[in-house]
C-alpha cells in the first residue's frame, strides 16, 4: 500500500468512531440515541466537501496547465463526492424520519443540499454530452468551478442566513454542530477526520485505477 | 476594451432588430404559456399561485431567450470574433445584450400576466426592484450556461439541465421577494436582505464568467 500511514490511520479512527459512537455518553436531548447519527451523517457531508474541494482544485489546475491528468482527477472526485453526498442524504433522511416524523422537510438546508447534488449531476450529464476529450475537459472544468461556488453558497452561506430552520444551525449557529458536549466532541472530531481520509483514499484508488485504464488504452496493450 | 464591447453589443442589437427572431419567439412563448395558465386556473387565481406561475413562466422564457444568443451565429463566425477581440469583451457584451433582452422579456411577461390574471401587487416598487435584479441575475447566469452549452451538441435539453440548478438560488430569493411585494408595500428587513443576496450572487456570477470565459473560448 502506498502511503499507508493515512490509510491505516483512517481505518483506526473510523473503527474508534463506530465503536465509541455507539457507546459514548450523550447528553439527554429529546431525540435520544439518534443523536449518535451525528458521527456518521455529518461525516458524509464533510467527506463530500473535502472531495469536491479536491475536484475544484484539480479543475483550476487543469485550466492553468492543460494536462488531462487533472481533468481525470476532477471527474473522479465528482463521482466520489456525489456518492458521499447521496449517502449523506440517505443518512439524513433516516435521521429525519425519527426526529421530525418525515424523511424530508421543507428546510433551506435540505433543499440547498439537494440542489448542490443536482448541480453535480448536471456536471456528469454535461461530460457525457461532449464527445471530444479536450473540449470536454475544458467545458467541464469551467462548469465545475461554477458548481463548487454554488455548493459553497447553498451549503455554507444560505442556511446560516435563514432565521428559523428545522436543521440545526440557523441564525448564528453552525449547521454541523448542534448541541454537543465535550465527551461527544472527543468522538466527533476523530470521526470527521476518519471519514475525510477514507473518502480521499477512495478517490486516490479511483484515480489510480482510471489512470492505469487510460494508460492501457493509450498504448493499446489490451 | 469598452469600444470592443460597444461594437459587439451594437452588432448583436442590429442583428436582432433586423430579423426580430428572438424577440418574436419569446413574445409568442410567453403569450401561449400565460394563456394556458389563465385557462387552467379559469380566471380564479390566488396571490401565491400568481407568484409561482409568474416566476416559472419567466424562468422558461429566459432559458429560451438565452439559448438563442449563442446559437444564432455559425461556429466559423466565432473564429472571426476570436481573432478580433478579447474574450472578456465578448462575454461582457453578451451579458449586457442578454440583460437588455431579459429586461424586455420580464416586462412583456409582466404585462401579459397582468392582462390575463390581474394585478395583485401591493408593493410595486419592491416588485419592480425584484424584477430588474432578477432579470439581470438570470441574464448573467444564462449567458455563461449558454456559452458552455454552445460548445457541445447545442441542444436545448442540455441548456435546461445545466441552467436550472444554477438558477435556483436566484429563483428562490426572487419568489420570496415578490411574495413580500404581493402582500405589503414597505421594504422589510427581509426584503433588503434578499435584494442584497440577489445582487451579490449576480456579482459573483459575472466575475466568474469574466474569469472563466477565456478558457471556454479557446478552440
Amino acid at each position: 500500500m502506498k502511503n499507508y500511514w493515512y490509510k491505516i490511520l483512517s481505518i483506526v479512527l473510523l473503527l474508534y468512531a463506530i465503536f465509541a459512537g455507539f457507546t459514548v455518553e450523550i447528553p439527554d436531548t429529546n431525540i435520544g440515541d439518534t443523536l449518535r447519527n451525528v458521527f456518521f451523517h455529518v461525516g458524509m457531508w464533510f467527506a463530500m466537501l473535502a472531495v469536491m474541494t479536491s475536484s475544484f482544485i484539480s479543475s483550476i489546475k487543469f485550466l492553468s496547465t492543460g494536462e488531462m491528468e487533472h481533468d481525470l482527477k476532477a471527474n473522479e472526485a465528482v463521482n466520489v463526492g456525489v456518492y458521499f453526498g447521496i449517502l449523506g442524504i440517505i443518512t439524513g433522511m433516516l435521521w429525519a424520519t425519527f426526529t421530525w416524523g418525515q424523511p424530508w422537510a421543507n428546510d433551506p438546508h435540505l433543499n440547498g443540499a439537494a440542489v448542490s447534488l443536482l448541480v453535480y449531476f448536471a456536471y456528469l450529464v454535461l461530460r457525457s454530452a461532449v464527445p471530444d476529450d479536450e473540449k470536454r475537459a475544458r467545458i467541464s472544468a469551467v462548469y465545475n468551478i461554477f458548481a463548487f461556488v454554488i455548493l459553497i453558497v447553498f451549503v455554507g452561506v444560505l442556511p446560516r442566513l435563514s432565521v428559523d430552520t428545522l436543521h440545526p444551525g440557523s441564525g448564528d449557529g453552525n449547521p454541523a454542530f448542534g448541541d454537543m458536549d465535550a465527551t461527544m466532541r472527543y468522538v466527533f472530531y476523530p470521526a470527521l477526520i476518519g471519514w475525510i481520509m477514507l473518502s480521499l483514499w477512495v478517490l486516490n484508488l479511483k484515480v489510480r485505477y482510471k489512470m492505469i485504464e487510460s494508460f492501457i488504452e493509450e498504448k493499446e496493450l489490451d | 476594451m469598452w469600444s470592443e464591447i460597444k461594437a459587439l453589443l451594437y452588432k448583436d442589437i442590429q442583428m436582432e432588430l433586423r430579423q426580430k427572431y428572438a424577440i418574436n419567439s419569446i413574445v409568442l412563448y410567453v403569450f401561449s404559456t400565460v394563456f394556458i395558465t389563465y385557462l387552467s386556473f379559469q380566471g380564479d387565481i390566488d396571490s401565491r399561485s400568481w407568484n409561482v406561475m409568474f416566476w416559472i413562466i419567466l424562468l422558461f422564457a429566459s432559458v429560451n431567450a438565452a439559448s438563442k444568443s449563442f446559437v444564432q451565429e455559425r461556429p466559423a463566425r466565432h473564429f472571426y470574433y476570436y481573432s478580433l477581440s478579447a474574450p472578456q469583451s465578448v462575454i461582457l457584451s453578451k451579458i449586457i445584450y442578454n440583460s437588455i433582452m431579459m429586461l424586455l422579456v420580464v416586462l412583456i411577461t409582466f404585462v401579459v400576466f397582468q392582462l390575463f390574471l390581474g394585478n395583485m401587487i401591493e408593493g410595486s416598487l419592491l416588485f419592480f426592484a425584484s424584477l430588474v435584479l432578477g432579470s439581470l441575475g438570470f441574464a448573467s447566469t444564462l449567458t455563461m450556461v449558454a456559452a458552455i452549452a454552445s460548445r457541445s451538441d447545442n441542444n436545448f435539453a442540455l441548456m435546461a439541465i445545466l441552467s436550472f440548478p444554477l438558477m435556483l438560488p436566484f429563483l428562490l430569493a426572487l419568489m420570496k421577494l415578490s411574495g413580500i411585494a404581493l402582500e405589503t408595500s414597505d421594504f422589510t428587513m427581509e426584503a433588503y436582505r434578499l435584494l442584497g443576496m440577489v445582487f451579490g450572487l449576480n456579482l459573483i456570477v459575472i466575475m466568474l464568467s469574466y474569469i472563466l470565459f477565456p478558457y471556454l473560448w479557446k478552440e
